[in-house]
């Protein structure tokens, strides 16, 4: 952790000139002692692409992370997956990969078509390929 | 299928298979399925006659299938509309300004050509989105930052070449300023390197911008004089750390010492990223603090109504209630975050210095925001704010999409975004014009608010006017905008870029000396694209054959 959260009274503007020169000299110690190399996986996720696959992951799965997961990535915060949080309130999961009743005809639409804020997807985007890939995926049969 | 004015469904045809013969018949799309594809999914003319629609797409994969199409539509007089990635939402997105067009789909053109860290510059083709750039430069470990518009799914050259901002620097939030170098198929199918490029055996292509001779890059941006194929850019080495202070200021008045002290700070290079604006006392960010605060989908608190009054009673010229107010529950009026990058010893000290100079308010106070180093140990907190270091997202579709506090979202917006000074007086004054809009049309949209900071020299109103699929409310919301475009303009204040529905109007107003400007654009037209193929009425540039008079 070398981020440091500090929100500080107003005032006191020596001390807090003292205490500035104080968290500069701490940080940078830290600094030195807990910089990562740089995490080249962990950063590239951030922005929901995927990195890496291990032999045998689904297509679908590394184009849903490539196309969709930006927006429908598993965190509240992603646009995607907060508005069908908004408009399911829990009847049905807010992230797509969740679903069970997805029907491809109605991925399609989406991807196609658009809904809301999201504008349809054109086929160098998103190829009728990988749009199947990405069906397949959601509609994968399980447990 | 639908065919471009003014062609005849069998020369269309047959320009159809030559272009067929270039990329390939599944690069090119003419279906109506396939074509529908390229609305612009925020059209101001929704299901309306009016939407810009097109006949057709053609996507290249290289420069020379480029120059191959473009002499194509020459010859049979085609009309082309040139896209990269196709997601200037809000902006025109990938529907063409003239409806007919056969869209140019660059997307496959997505090559990023070289990326050189000891110089920290990028060379890359106009499909290659801020994602793709982000991850090449993940994936080779490079100590190098793009400065990120707030969609990271946009071309690095599009955005650009519509002159779109960032979040760094202020040499790289002006993402056209930022460039270095181009490549450009003219109408002809000629292809031209810009600044150093020009030299067969150039050595610094991306590293000096201006060449030798008239720089004539800008022609290339919001118009339609030729196709960018290659844009070089100047990225940011990573710096060590970030910091964020904020500065409170307690009276009405006060904004107009802590702008000029603020814009001295930047313009002296003591603060080096992108200032954050609001009013706790009048409830109001900048476009950036509403978004973060919209990003954590929290109820909004419910405003003291006794507040509420004091706020018309300001806004009417009388602050002195909602000062007192102030003081009283320790809120400040006005708000400036300043932003730092360097070395965590230097920024400190440029705080340290930045709050001495806002010292000179009587009253203001300091609070120390984040802090962060890099490379980061963490995922951003702030979902708002991941450009600020360098990491392109889509986070800001917050604003608008559905949340727990917009249970009915928009179809889409458009932005409407004119250029002010960057004094409080104009600030006031601007809203109080706007409010007058406000009032006539009853847009609450159009409350009063704080610029957004991007260009160093000006400050930017932006305010969004949703789309939606009630044409009724969108006609209200274009004759407002029609409305504001000239307004504006009365007060000399324009937009720094438009989508197509409102490009000519805003041309109209740069209309020094009978339109010299305009007049001038059009001579250039008419001398490189005689056939007038490439983007008609782009930026309110028309060829000859489609011309009105003004």
């Amino acid at each position: 952790m070398n981020a440091v959260n500090s929100a500080r009274p107003s005032g006191f503007r020596q001390l807090m000139g003292m205490a500035l020169l104080l968290t500069a000299l701490f940080t940078l110690e830290s600094a030195r002692a807990e910089t990562p190399a740089v995490n080249t996986a962990q950063y590239i996720s951030w922005t929901r692409k995927t990195v890496s696959t291990s032999p045998g992951t689904p297509r679908g799965y590394v184009e849903y992370q490539n196309s969709c997961a930006v927006c429908h990535g598993p965190m509240p915060e992603r646009p995607g997956t907060r508005a069908l949080a908004a408009k399911y309130r829990g009847a049905l999961p807010a992230m797509l990969e969740d679903r069970r009743d997805l029907q491809p005809a109605f991925i399609r639409a989406m991807v196609r078509g658009g809904v809301s804020l999201m504008p349809p997807f054109r086929k160098t985007e998103v190829s009728d390929e990988q749009l199947d890939a990405i069906v397949a995926y959601l509609t994968r049969p399980r447990n | 299928m639908r065919t471009p004015p003014g062609l005849s469904p069998t020369v269309f045809a047959t320009a159809r298979r030559e272009f067929e013969s270039v990329v390939g018949a599944q690069w090119v799309f003419t279906k109506d399925e396939d074509t529908i594809l390229y609305r612009d999914a925020y059209s101001p003319y929704l299901g309306e006659p009016e939407e810009r629609w097109a006949s057709a797409a053609v996507a290249p994969a290289s420069t020379e299938e480029v120059q191959q199409i473009v002499r194509i539509a020459n010859r049979h007089g085609v009309p082309l509309y040139p896209i990269s990635n196709g997601r200037n939402l809000g902006y025109g997105g990938s529907a063409p300004t003239y409806s007919g067009c056969v869209v140019l789909d660059l997307k496959r053109m997505n090559r990023i050509l070289e990326v050189n860290e000891e110089n920290a510059y990028a060379l890359v083709e106009p499909g290659v989105s801020y994602f793709d750039l982000y991850r090449y430069i993940q994936e080779k470990k490079l100590k190098l930052w793009v400065d990120c518009p707030d969609p990271g799914w946009g071309s690095v050259v599009g955005n650009a070449l519509d002159r779109g901002s960032g979040y760094t620097f202020p040499y790289l939030r002006n993402h056209f300023d930022a460039h270095c170098g181009m490549e450009v198929v003219l109408a002809n199918g000629e292809l031209i390197r810009t600044g150093m490029g020009a030299l067969p055996a150039a050595q610094t292509w991306q590293q000096y911008k201006s060449g030798y001779g008239p720089w004539i890059d800008g022609m290339f941006s919001q118009s339609n004089f030729g196709v960018v194929t290659k844009m070089g850019f100047w990225l940011m080495p990573q710096p060590e750390a970030y910091r964020c202070g904020r500065v409170l200021v307690r009276r009405r008045d006060d904004l107009h010492e802590l702008i000029r002290l603020m814009t001295l700070l930047e313009n002296s290079g003591i603060t080096n990223g992108y200032p954050d604006s609001s009013s706790p006392l009048l409830g109001i960010g900048s476009i950036g603090a509403q978004a973060r605060f919209l990003a954590v989908d929290e109820p909004i608190p419910a405003d003291d109504p006794e507040l509420q009054r004091l706020r018309d009673r300001a806004e009417a010229g009388d602050p002195s209630g909602l000062e007192a107010y102030g003081q009283k529950h320790g809120l400040a009026y006005w708000t400036f975050d300043l932003k730092f990058y360097g070395p965590a010893k230097v920024i400190a000290a440029q705080w340290e210095h930045a709050r001495e100079v806002l010292s000179a308010i009587p009253g203001a106070w300091f609070e120390d925001q984040d802090e962060y180093h890099f490379p980061l140990a963490e995922e951003p907190k702030d979902h708002a704010r991941y450009p600020e270091f360098g990491i392109p997202s889509l986070n800001n579709f917050s604003l608008g999409a559905r949340s727990s506090t917009n249970p009915t979202p928009s179809h889409g917006h458009m932005w409407l975004a004119p250029i002010i000074p960057r004094t409080a007086e104009a600030i006031f004054e601007a809203n109080r014009v706007f409010a007058e809009v406000a009032r006539k049309f009853g847009l609450p949209q159009l409350r009063f608010s704080l610029p957004a900071w991007y260009w160093q020299r000006s400050a930017i109103f932006i305010f969004g006017f949703p789309v939606s699929e009630d044409p009724a409310q969108n006609k209200r919301h274009r004759e407002a905008f029609f409305h504001v475009i000239e307004v504006a303009a009365q007060h000399g204040w324009a937009e720094y870029r438009t989508a197509p529905a409102f490009q000519d109007a805003v041309a109209k107003q740069f209309s020094f000396n009978n339109h010299s400007l305009l007049r001038f654009h059009e001579t250039v037209k008419d001398a490189v694209d005689p056939n007038g193929i490439l983007s008609p009425g782009r930026y309110g540039i028309w060829p000859k054959h489609l011309r009105k008079q003004p």
